[in-house]
């Protein structure tokens, strides 16, 4: 999984079926020190995230998992909002 | 399976009900030389790590659901072990 803060949503009308009635949400990928880490992508949202929120998203089939049985042709998901992360700074000699 | 360092601890209490219960640890996967290599993850945890300890991640998504102990989980990425060592043969 990766954290990624929600920068937007995107909707589509025409699409596959199996993808009527899911949230589309556009995030980018963060660094542990909050930064932007690659290019943002379109992920479904199973859990109710809003724009400005920092979540994690899973990649692959597993991105479906939410929706199952039914099997919605995605790769990436939100599957959990992030309240907050602590992050160890980098000590030298260890 | 790869080599990564456990560098921080993630909290969410919004989330899909299968993470419930795992706990979110932030691995940076390492080089050979354990220097950083591209970008940092978020992995369930099967066998309690911690902050700062070297683990052995798998990156896929049946493995990471067996680790939880869970089918069907969302989940790509699982902490499956604290390495002890590594020997490189030069």
């Amino acid at each position: 999984m990766h954290v990624a803060r929600v920068v937007g949503t995107v909707v589509s009308t025409r699409k596959d079926e199996n993808l009527v009635g899911l949230k589309l949400l556009l995030v980018q990928p963060l660094t542990p020190d909050r930064q932007p880490a690659g290019r943002p992508l379109v992920a479904v949202d199973a859990v109710g995230a809003g724009v400005g929120e920092e979540v994690f998203f899973v990649r692959g089939k597993e991105a479906a998992f939410p929706y199952y049985p039914v099997a919605p042709p995605v790769d990436a998901g939100i599957v959990g909002i992030v309240d907050h992360w602590d992050v160890e700074p980098p000590r030298a000699g260890r | 399976m790869q080599i990564g360092r456990v560098v921080g601890t993630v909290v969410s209490t919004q989330k899909h009900p299968k993470f419930e219960g795992a706990k979110l640890l932030l691995v940076q996967p390492l080089n050979l030389d354990d220097t950083p290599r591209g970008a940092a993850l978020l992995a369930v945890d099967g066998v309690g790590a911690g902050v700062t300890e070297k683990v052995l991640i798998v990156l896929e998504g049946r493995a990471a659901g067996e680790a939880l102990g869970r089918k069907a989980a969302p989940v790509d990425a699982a902490i499956i072990g604290i390495i002890d060592t590594v020997d490189v043969q030069p």
